[in-house]
């Protein structure tokens, strides 16, 4: 008898709690990653909101919400976070299965922005990274995706060998973005 | 001495600290220097060189000689300016640079020594013997001259860095500076208002002037609390700007105050990356002293300090104060000094037309041009036309005019330009792409006139937003006009200090003018004016006169050196906050981390990955003897390894075998599905670049694996060639390497553990096979291919199952008499089979130097493939990899050995090759290596000898074919 | 250093890779014979002034960017996405 139990990314490392800041790890369900072939965009996206609800997102745009959710994840790439993809997208985008290639944390609370401002080089002011906007980037040497999920909660991706060193940035930032005060 | 006023101090807040062991008491707003001189402290350091005593000179960050050490142990830390260092409780500070105390340093018989110490003193004294250099010289000259030392124990406080992003950056809260953020953000803007003291205000909270009708300091701080309130104001205190880079883009070097930086998790700094559209350098001006003998003695300082102590911190730092300068600022200080009742001795003012109504004793046309009192001022010579006049005065306030604070804008090699008018450097325009100057770092040295300029500064800047000016009154402010006459050193014979923290006097820079040292820069680095921690900051400008004087040029055409980034010192550990240690870089570990390390395996770190070396068992006590069993293991039952940090990219697209037949040497696109195929890559200079496995798992979808190190440059050269070379190709790719944990299984009973564990038999499954399986009903990938020679497989599942999976796998593999292996065996059993990784493919090696020139297919085009054919790198005598075997009287290989004709000398010019890759084979009972060596394919058989320079192990070795284990395969096969 | 990244904006420098100059585009024919290849891999001028260079925008999008930039003054003139422009070319 065999019993191939699964674990999480982030087992045994999250949640974390600062102040009012909360660290959690986000069950984001199947990922796939959807590369449209040449010149098939907007048929994917077609086929993407027929299949799910939500059209492609643009670059460095997220569409769709929580549980059904697709992320701009770089040139010619975007991640559907959810459901598991409909076999009519494969005729328009190569995709690959990417459930369990990323650990996906969410930070939520007052001075989120001020943590992420430690540890990426992005502007991440209200009027310039509003919700619904994303974007790929370093994070303390992790190629990294953020996503703005409300004006106070924030997702985190990187690759899911990274998830111990990222929970621990992430926290010693947190740390450091409470003992200041304010939140 | 302390005194009743209207200061910026807490008196409700006593602080008690030590200096030097001793307990004083300050307030709470006090600095350690203003704390230190109303205790009536005025020797405060030791000078660089001579180890002359020092007192404070300035009230500000340009300090150079009231550096003090703070803090024990790993939080030690020198060089700290008392001018800067916010007093709080418990504070421990130490003065610098003495021994056995402040009050009596023994080294002090440099000053004595001076005459012989001038400029050039090291570079003619201590040339021979040249052994000496380092050996004697360096060593003693560092432990006699240099400031505050480190602990030399690791940090164990937190430092921070952070980004922050912004429309505009205003850098200095002062009267320029407010006035330019108030316009800005009112207009909409996004600020951020940065000041390196702890509270705005700049001149105006050392001053007694007033804006719009009230003291300038109470204007500063309720604008400043206005702004803060505003949505799209962000003001930064405590924070200085220390570089200005490309793009916009500021360094600052934020100081947490104290008390917050005593909260758990808090850090002591944090250095901001400031990105702003544009900026506007309010940054203000600094006062130079003038050059004139003994001008160092503690109780010296600049009339702005005086001023500031004054009317800042309620401090007078004498009972007897003379102020001698070449402006009206003379005449204010000595005004502010009887306004709280101090005795002013002498008023003098270098300017001959100069008035006062002030009841002092006052010297027109007159200069200091000596001062007495060793440990602290005891009297000061006066000399003018009509004679000399001997003063007695335990503080002289001087004043040798502004600089404007150009610093910043030189950080992108601008060179300010001199102003005659106001006697010093202004910045040039555009120096700085983006910035702005405002105020009195542009020259504008009225409080008015630093108020109009900060205004205009923003609208110049809204202008450029597109956004609307919005009205703003100009309050109303003193408008005086800056009266100087220039006056750099004062004629006389004794040393007069122009640098003060690196002893550099005004004999010095013409003693390096009269050896040809004439241009700025060579007086510089001769002298080591400027070269200090203060980077010259009061000096630089007073000494560059002195030498256009002594070369008999004018000031703008001797120009000045070059300010650079940092405009104050960065801690490195600010800088490289969160990189200590094993923050330096992000570690990687694979599924099985965790069963591994229960097991007792050592890990090793192969790129940011770490992986198992091996797997100790109870009883042994040499990673050899686990190595040893490792290896007979999987080549006797089965072992098992993860394989999970190989990079794994998933390729598909109607144009997917083009690609990859453009980046394998070999041919990819007559693979058939469900197999698998070794393949190589050049870079396109025709050198290997990697090697692993092409799996063709449907007719327009393939999975590479790239070895661990290699995977990122892979990735990188893939979207190279597709998106520079051969965009038209349909073709997408992206890396599955965490999507999935990989283990090899190999080993002669490999294949009877998977029958066993998949959902269905492996069936005939043929090497180089590749097939879609089950376990426990996860959808898996298992891939016949072997690294070790054995038959064997790699079983891939999604990575959340790699846990159960890995440690499912051991059980069964000890069941059957195996077990798990780590990289030493893994590299055994490689090494036996002659397979190569990074250590033989170094990057200078060619696909024919390891033997694979064939595997270049003739009938296509690939990367690499032209330059491949070039006459050096096909041309006999390359070095060519071959197996190595010991058979000598040391039985030992070692990798990085060279070879060498027996009966040669051991040297360059004699080398025949290297070793790349050594392991003791239990198979054979013998080292075994692999190595590179001239015409290697040709010369199997030879005995040449191994020396190993570095470790001094020398033997004879056997050349042979690198593939000694199963030479014919047949094991993996069968 | 910022550099605009035709698709994700202007990003700081430490998220690209420098590679180098943006000759790298126009690879010669196989037959073209060694001195076009060698121009190709290994001459280069050092111009004090404009160049075009590669950069590979790693961590943000994975595209490569051809950066019209000053050597002497670090000003970025502008960027376009390589695959933008070897598609241009003949």
């Amino acid at each position: 008898m065999i019993d191939l139990y699964p674990i999480t990314p982030c087992a045994g490392l999250l949640p974390i709690e600062v102040g009012a800041m909360r660290l959690t790890e986000v069950d984001a369900g199947t990922i796939t990653s959807l590369s449209p072939y040449k010149g098939r965009d907007d048929a994917l996206s077609d086929a993407l909101k027929a299949a799910h609800g939500m059209a492609l997102p643009a670059p460095n745009r997220a569409t769709g919400k929580d549980g059904n959710r697709a992320i701009w994840f770089g040139q010619r790439q975007a991640l559907l976070l959810g459901p598991a993809p409909d076999a009519a997208l494969s005729e328009h985008a190569a995709l690959t299965d990417q459930s369990d290639a990323w650990a996906v944390i969410r930070l939520t609370g007052p001075g989120s922005a001020d943590v992420l401002a430690r540890l990426v080089p992005l502007d991440l002011r209200d009027g310039h990274f509003r919700a619904g906007h994303t974007a790929r980037t370093d994070l303390m040497h992790m190629h990294a995706s953020l996503t703005r999920i409300s004006a106070q909660a924030w997702q985190i991706m990187v690759f899911r060998s990274f998830a111990q060193t990222l929970a621990h940035e992430l926290k010693t930032a947190m740390q450091g973005v409470a003992a200041r005060g304010g939140v | 001495m302390r005194i009743e006023g209207k200061g910026q101090i807490d008196r409700t807040r006593p602080v008690s600290f030590t200096f030097d062991g001793h307990r004083y008491q300050g307030f709470a707003g006090d600095t350690l220097a203003s704390a230190l001189l109303a205790n009536d402290i005025r020797l405060m350091g030791r000078s660089f060189k001579y180890h002359r005593p020092r007192g404070v000179l300035t009230a500000g960050s340009e300090e150079p000689n009231a550096l003090v050490t703070t803090g024990l142990g790993p939080a030690q830390e020198p060089n700290v300016r008392a001018t800067t260092l916010e007093l709080h409780e418990g504070l421990i500070a130490r003065s610098q640079n003495r021994w056995p105390s402040l009050d009596w340093d023994v080294m002090a018989v440099n000053d004595l020594a001076a005459p012989f110490l001038g400029a050039g003193f090291y570079y003619k004294t201590f040339m021979w013997p040249r052994k000496f250099w380092e050996a004697v010289y360096e060593p003693v000259i560092r432990n006699a001259a240099g400031l505050g030392a480190l602990s030399g124990e690791a940090i164990t406080e937190k430092y921070e860095r952070a980004w922050a992003h912004c429309d505009l950056l205003v850098i200095g809260a002062g009267p320029a500076g407010l006035m330019a953020a108030q316009v800005a953000a009112e207009a909409g803007a996004d600020v951020i208002l940065v000041d390196e003291d702890t509270r705005p205000g700049g001149r105006l909270n050392a001053e007694t002037l007033e804006v719009d009708g009230m003291p300038g300091a109470d204007w500063a701080a309720d604008l400043a609390d206005d702004l803060a309130a505003l949505p799209n104001v962000r003001i930064m205190a405590r924070t200085t700007v220390t570089g200005a880079y490309d793009g916009g883009t500021y360094g600052a070097l934020e100081r947490i105050a104290p008390d917050m930086a005593m909260r758990p998790g808090a850090p002591l700094a944090c250095f901001w990356r400031i990105v702003a559209k544009r900026c506007i350098l309010a940054a203000g001006a600094l006062e130079r002293p003038v050059a004139f003998q003994n001008n160092d003695r503690p109780g010296i300082m600049m009339a702005s300090a005086v001023r500031a102590y004054l009317n800042r911190w309620d401090v007078v730092p004498g009972r007897n104060v003379a102020v001698f300068g070449n402006t009206d600022d003379a005449h204010r200080t000595a005004a502010d000094l009887i306004a709280a009742g101090v005795h002013v001795s002498a008023l003098i003012d270098a300017r001959h037309h100069s008035t006062t109504d002030l009841d002092v004793p006052f010297y027109a046309g007159a200069q200091v041009s000596d001062a007495t009192g060793r440990k602290g001022l005891e009297a000061i010579t006066i000399s003018r036309a009509s004679g000399q006049d001997k003063v007695q005065a335990d503080c002289l306030a001087m004043s040798g005019g502004w600089n404007p604070s150009v610093h910043l804008t030189c950080h992108m090699n601008g060179r300010p330009a001199w102003n005659r008018d106001i006697a010093a450097f202004t910045p040039t325009e555009g120096a700085i792409p983006g910035m702005v100057t405002a105020g009195a770092c542009q020259g504008d040295f009225s409080t008015r006139a630093c108020l109009e300029a900060g205004a205009r500064a923003a609208a110049e800047v809204l202008e450029g937003f597109g956004l609307t000016l919005p009205h703003v009154e100009i309050p109303k402010a003193e408008d005086s006009a800056y009266d100087i006459t220039p006056l750099w050193a004062v004629p006389g014979k004794g040393r007069a200090w122009l640098d003060f923290q690196n002893d550099v006097t005004v004999k010095d820079v013409k003693q390096a003018a009269t050896e040809n040292f004439r241009s700025v820069e060579h007086m510089k680095r001769y002298t080591t004016q400027g070269m200090a921690t203060d980077q010259g900051k009061s000096s630089n400008v007073v000494a560059l006169a002195v030498l256009a004087d002594a070369t008999g040029r004018g000031i703008p055409e001797t120009g000045t050196t070059t300010f650079r980034p940092p405009y104050v010192p960065v801690p490195i550990a600010a800088m490289g906050s969160g990189a200590q240690g094993k923050g330096f870089a992000p570690e990687r570990f694979t599924t099985s981390h965790a069963a591994s390390k229960e097991r007792g395996a050592p890990m090793i770190e192969a790129g940011l990955w770490y992986r198992p070396s091996y797997f100790p068992q109870p009883g042994e006590t040499h990673w050899r003897q686990s190595c040893d069993r490792e290896v007979n293991m999987v080549r006797n039952t089965v072992g098992v390894a993860d394989v999970s940090t190989l990079g794994k990219i998933d390729i598909q697209g109607p144009d997917a075998a083009a690609l990859l037949d453009l980046v394998y040497t070999n041919m990819m696109s007559t693979l058939k599905v469900g197999r698998v195929r070794y393949g190589l890559m050049l870079r396109e200079d025709g050198h290997v670049m990697d090697d692993g496995t092409c799996a063709r798992l449907g007719e327009a979808h393939y999975l590479i694996t790239t070895t661990t190190a290699a995977a990122g440059q892979v990735m990188r050269h893939l979207e190279f060639v597709h998106q520079c070379l051969v965009p038209h190709l349909d073709v997408r790719f992206i890396s599955v390497t965490e999507q999935w944990a990989q283990f090899a299984i190999a080993g002669p009973k490999s294949r009877a553990l998977l029958d066993d564990l998949l959902d269905a038999p492996v069936g005939d499954l043929p090497f180089m096979g590749y097939g879609d399986v089950t376990v426990d009903e996860v959808a898996a990938r298992l891939f016949r291919i072997s690294f070790s020679g054995e038959h064997a497989y790699e079983l891939a599942v999604p990575a959340c199952y790699g846990d159960a999976l890995f440690r499912e796998l051991l059980t069964r593999a000890e069941a059957l008499g195996g077990g798990p292996y780590g990289m030493e065996a893994l590299n055994v059993l490689r090494i036996e089979k002659g397979f190569i990784t990074h250590a033989e493919i170094h990057g200078r090696v060619t696909a024919g130097d390891i033997g694979m020139a064939r595997m270049i297919s003739a009938k296509k085009d690939c990367i690499g493939k032209a330059a491949a054919a070039r006459p050096g790198l096909v041309e006999e005598g390359r070095e060519q990899l071959v197996g190595l075997t010991p058979v000598g009287a040391v039985k030992e290989l070692t990798s990085g050995a060279h070879l060498f004709n027996q009966g040669e000398e051991a040297v360059r010019v004699n080398d025949q090759g290297y070793i790349t890759s050594v392991g003791f084979s239990p198979t054979f009972g013998c080292f075994l290596g692999l190595g590179f060596l001239k015409d290697g394919l040709s010369r199997h058989g030879e005995v040449l000898r191994m020396v190993d320079h570095l470790r001094g192990v020398e033997t004879l070795v056997k050349v042979q074919d690198p593939v000694q284990f199963d030479p014919d395969g047949g094991r993996v096969r069968d | 250093m910022r550099i605009s990244c035709p698709i994700c904006g202007e990003r700081d420098r430490r998220e690209f890779y420098y590679v180098g100059d943006a000759v790298a585009l126009n690879r010669p024919a196989a037959d073209a014979g060694p001195e076009a290849w060698d121009d190709y891999l290994h001459n280069r001028d050092n111009l004090a002034g404009e160049t075009r260079d590669l950069w590979y925008h790693e961590s943000g999008c994975a595209a490569w960017v051809v950066v019209t930039r000053n050597t002497v003054t670090h000003e970025v003139y502008h960027t376009e996405l390589a695959s933008d422009v070897r598609e241009a070319q003949p």
